[in-house]
């Protein structure tokens, strides 16, 4: 059995280095007739463009994708700079009708993006010649490989039970060197996905097959990112249910969680694009989709004929309707902890990283002002997008609505969703995103706190004050202060994932939904002692 | 501003120390010689296994002591000077009190064993004790084989603890069947079992006779005093019970039994001197429970009461319905009300046994009255505000059965056994109780 485990390490790793690797190989290069029908195809009135890429890419030297992102870029550049030029020109001439002429020359878009878009029609070699083989070596051997380490503890950690020996001692879920390594790996992951997509084009590559299978389009970045996400919390879920087999409860939750995402996130919306509808995750709910009150949004909606408008009222309902009143009988966990992706992805990924979160009363006070003032930064956002599409403006109080939507969906959408929230796991626990910055976990925790049936309820006097509940509790709520006082865990940043209650080991925890009074019940003499003094005590 | 000294930093110092300053603002100082702050005993386990940090047994920050002006001080109490108001440390400072609350917990027996002193000989009790398993039993590699003598919720415990790291262990076990002092036949047969599939050498029926050393002081081997079979080991952890904490109150005027004897509201026979939690013996028994009470909750609970006698408000430690809790390696265990090793006079029984043998329920009943006296249960979550009621309210068995469904505290949709359970019941008593559906307003109705 360890041997099993100990050869899909390896095998594991040679899956990730080749699919690292695959970086480097491949080289880039359009014909001129190629190149002509993608700029016609994307319409470029820039008179420069042309010469500009011809000069960068169509060669016959072999380019990889750095020098090729490169030539590409600077191309995209010099076109633009020489219009810019132009434009000075004309403004110092004050000739404003010429000015006026040259914007419709300039091409928009993230130089990156640009690149990428180019690089995918663009690629030669081993990933675009042998995909199939490739994802193998990759894909197949990560997912081969995991599972042999993940598979033989059903055997190695013995009966069902509380699993969690060693984790403080191992170096991977203690902030030890493998911690560390899989940080940097994670955050360098999302950077480049985010930020650089044009590196990873060989990763797209690789499941090109697949996405047009699914949607008939080739794949792009996000494709390969939604394709990731699933296999991971697929192969990671079988880790869970290894591990909590003898908790009903976090077998149906990681049932569910997989099952939205994979359905919900991944299948619909890409079998929607098949059928000429707009992409849509059903799941995805504002303000946690916080596009989708945008310009761009609400037209391809309005434009998609009863489907779009089916799903802009779908989308209105949700957040406006379905949630407050699903978090009125069970608590936000509906939504954290059985549907949303992030959560899904926290619960099964992350499962190795849930005591890492900070325990202390500072990242309390720090985590209710930042995730509050994300609410108000979308909640604005969205109020000032909704003004500039009704009226026709681009600016409210003279700032550009793109700049403020451009601002949030770098920072919090790419940064703190993407590159903190899930790169953090490592480190700083797996629910860093819904904790301190999630504005949809702001909006459901309201609820949830003043207006739920949900509670955990503690067991009377059973506390022994141990700490593992503490300690495994993803959100970094103190649950053992609750439970060594007798008094129920109503909380604004409970998601409901049930481990507390999994791994306390007096059974003094249940999560449970009913009735609204005497949920909330500051208790100071615990069940057990003089009845007459806990009458005394608790009814002052 | 009167001050209160409190000489242990356990469950029953703290509660005792929370509860005075919640309501008064007298001055108060714990005193310990353990640790700087503190922590869950229970929680020791735990870190060993990896589960947790020593400093996630901590349930207070450490800013929560200044904040709540509560004076902390390191240091070995070797006297008490009730005469003049002081005790006194081994380097010899004194620290003067109005009223002063012993609590300072037990300690591991050692019954005069050759070589219970060797290296590689501990309890499991102190902080430092966790050091000491750590540096002689880190792995299986430098600890061969480890012997447990003494089987009972500690014992079980450091078992569990060094299987967590594969080390071997022999578990010596005086009684004929585990912990049947306490548990019934069918619950210590069932642990039996849980201890020997964990590939655990259980050894029923033996005692220790000596503990060997090697040629520099470390254990050697053990011998058996029943069969005279010596077992190689290198560590031995003694957890055959445990005494008050007390041999440094020898020579004071406080009344020693096994623990300081103290009286209802908890008082020792020195005024302004109080015993709470596992140190202290009351003159008598309260009820059916023991003269000394070696409990996490009975101490908690002692804590509470006593803050309210120093804060003016004299009432009696006056525990209401016995309830207590373990867990053996993989098994829960959860009793509320008497459950007795052996049937009783008045009594009638019914015990019911899943069919994979890791979960049973085992009630006590009076024979003639029906009245229910107490619950185990394996396995199963039981929820403590039930119990607690039906004993207040003095209900039948049958009643019991009756709302069984209310009883459950296990995690949501976990497969519930009330059927099962109420059907035995049934066919074996010629009753015929119907199982109710669980009601939120019966099981909440309590808390209002």
């Amino acid at each position: 059995m360890k041997l099993i485990k100990q050869t899909g390490i390896i095998v594991f790793l040679i899956g990730l280095s080749i699919f690292t690797a695959s970086i480097f190989t491949g080289s880039f290069s359009l014909t001129q007739s190629e190149l002509d029908t993608f700029i016609q195809e994307k319409g470029y009135k820039s008179e420069v463009i042309k010469v500009e890429l011809t000069k960068a890419i169509v060669t016959e030297e072999y380019l990889n994708i750095f020098e090729f992102s490169s030539n590409v870029r600077n191309a995209f550049e010099a076109s633009n700079k020489h219009y810019d030029a132009l434009i000075a020109k004309y403004s110092a001439e004050k000739n404003w009708s010429e000015k006026g002429e040259q914007y419709q020359y300039k091409i928009s878009g993230k130089p990156h993006s640009l690149s990428f878009t180019l690089a995918k029609k663009a690629g030669k070699g081993f990933a675009t010649e042998n995909t199939g083989l490739l994802w193998f070596l990759t894909f197949g051997f990560g997912i081969i490989g995991a599972l042999m380490y993940i598979v033989p503890d059903v055997i190695l950690l013995g009966k069902p039970g509380i699993k969690n020996n060693g984790i403080f001692l191992n170096a991977a879920t203690n902030r030890g060197w493998i911690g560390w390594f899989a940080f940097l790996f994670l955050v360098s992951f999302y950077i480049l996905l985010y930020f650089y997509p044009d590196f990873i084009v060989n990763w797209v590559y690789l499941v090109d097959p697949i996405s047009i299978s699914i949607s008939g389009n080739p794949a792009s970045q996000w494709f390969l990112y939604g394709f990731l996400y699933c296999t991971v919390m697929t192969v990671m879920a079988m880790r869970m249910y290894i591990k909590y087999r003898h908790n009903k409860y976090q077998i149906l939750r990681t049932t569910s969680v997989l099952f939205f995402q994979i359905v919900f996130a991944f299948l619909i919306p890409e079998i929607l694009v098949r059928f000429e509808k707009p992409w849509y995750d059903f799941k995805n709910a504002f303000p946690l989709d916080y596009d989708f009150f945008f310009k761009w949004n609400l037209e391809e909606l309005l434009s998609s004929g009863g489907f779009g408008l089916f799903i802009l009222v779908w989308g209105i309902v949700l957040t406006v309707v379905v949630v407050p009143v699903m978090v009125y009988f069970f608590g936000k966990r509906w939504y954290c902890s059985w549907v949303c992706g992030c959560g899904g992805l926290a619960e099964t990924l992350g499962d190795p990283y849930r005591q890492l979160s900070s325990k202390t009363l500072l990242s309390w006070r720090f985590e209710r002002i930042i995730i509050h003032a994300v609410l108000i930064f979308v909640l604005v956002m969205t109020g000032f997008a909704l003004y500039t599409f009704f009226y026709g403006a681009d600016q409210v109080l003279g700032i550009k609505i793109q700049t403020i939507q451009d601002i949030y969906g770098f920072l919090i959408g790419s940064i703190f969703a993407g590159v903190i929230g899930t790169g953090f796991y490592p480190i700083f626990g797996n629910r860093v995103w819904c904790r301190f910055g999630c504005p949809l976990a702001a909006y459901l925790g309201f609820v949830q706190r003043f207006k739920s049936r949900f509670r955990i309820t503690t067991n009377g006097g059973q506390c022994i004050s141990c700490g593992n509940c503490s300690t495994y509790c993803e959100q970094g709520i103190d649950v053992r202060a609750y439970a060594q006082k007798g008094e129920n865990i109503v909380r604004s940043s409970c998601v409901g994932c049930g481990i507390c209650s999994a791994v306390c080991p007096r059974g003094v925890l249940k999560l449970e939904n009913g009735p609204e009074d005497g949920r909330i019940n500051p208790t100071e003499i615990l069940l057990g002692n003089n009845v007459d003094l806990m009458d005394l005590i608790n009814k002052k | 501003m009167e001050h209160i000294v409190i000489i242990g930093n356990g469950i029953s110092g703290v509660t005792a120390a929370r509860h005075i300053r919640k309501n008064s603002d007298k001055e108060i100082t714990i005193v310990s010689a353990e640790t700087d702050y503190f922590f869950s005993r229970t929680a020791l386990m735990y870190v060993y296994m990896g589960h947790l940090k020593f400093e996630h047994t901590q349930p207070y920050e450490s800013w929560f002591w200044k904040k709540n002006r509560i004076n902390l001080k390191k240091g070995y109490v070797s006297k008490v000077n009730s005469s003049s108001n002081e005790i006194e440390f081994s380097d010899g400072e004194k620290l003067g009190y109005d009223k002063l609350i012993i609590a300072t917990g037990s300690k591991p027996n050692k019954f005069g064993w050759p070589g219970e002193d060797l290296n590689g000989v501990m309890g499991m009790y102190h902080k430092q004790d966790l050091e000491k398993l750590e540096k002689y039993a880190p792995d299986n590699k430098r600890c061969k084989r480890a012997v447990i003598v003494g089987g009972g919720l500690i014992g079980i415990e450091l078992v569990e603890m060094l299987h967590s790291r594969n080390i071997p262990v022999t578990f010596l076990v005086r009684e004929q069947s585990f912990w049947n002092g306490v548990l019934p036949k069918g619950e210590s047969e069932m642990i039996n079992r849980e201890i020997i599939s964990n590939h655990i050498d259980l050894r029923l029926g033996v005692t220790l006779k000596e503990i060997k050393s090697d040629a520099v002081g470390n254990v050697k081997s053990i011998v058996i005093a029943e069969t005279g079979e010596e077992i190689e080991c290198t560590v031995v952890g003694l957890t055959a019970g445990v005494s008050p904490n007390v041999d440094f109150l020898k020579n004071s005027e406080l009344e020693i039994g096994s623990g300081v004897k103290v009286n209802r509201f908890l008082e020792t026979n020195l005024t302004h001197i109080y015993a709470i939690g596992d140190c202290a013996e009351q003159h008598e028994a309260i009820g059916s429970r023991r003269p000394i009470e070696a409990v996490w909750y009975t101490g908690r609970m002692m804590g509470e009461t006593v803050a309210q006698t120093i804060c003016g408000n004299k009432i009696e430690y006056k525990p209401g319905h016995w309830f207590n809790s373990a867990k053996f390696i993989d098994i829960e265990y959860q009793t509320y009300g008497w459950v007795w090793a052996q049937t009783r006079e008045n009594e009638a029984r019914f015990y019911w046994e899943h069919i994979d043998g890791t979960k049973c329920i085992h009630l006590n009943y009076d024979k003639n009255t029906r009245e229910f006296i107490g619950i185990n249960n394996f396995g199963i979550r039981m929820r403590h505000e039930f119990f607690d009621r039906i004993l207040n309210e003095k209900r039948t068995v049958d009643y019991v059965l009756e709302h069984l469904a209310d009883a459950n505290f296990d995690p949501e949709f976990y497969k519930l056994h009330e059927q099962e359970i109420v059907a035995k019941f049934n066919s074996e008593n010629g009753t015929n109780i119907q199982l109710k559906k669980k009601s939120w307003k019966r099981i909440f109705s309590k808390s209002l």
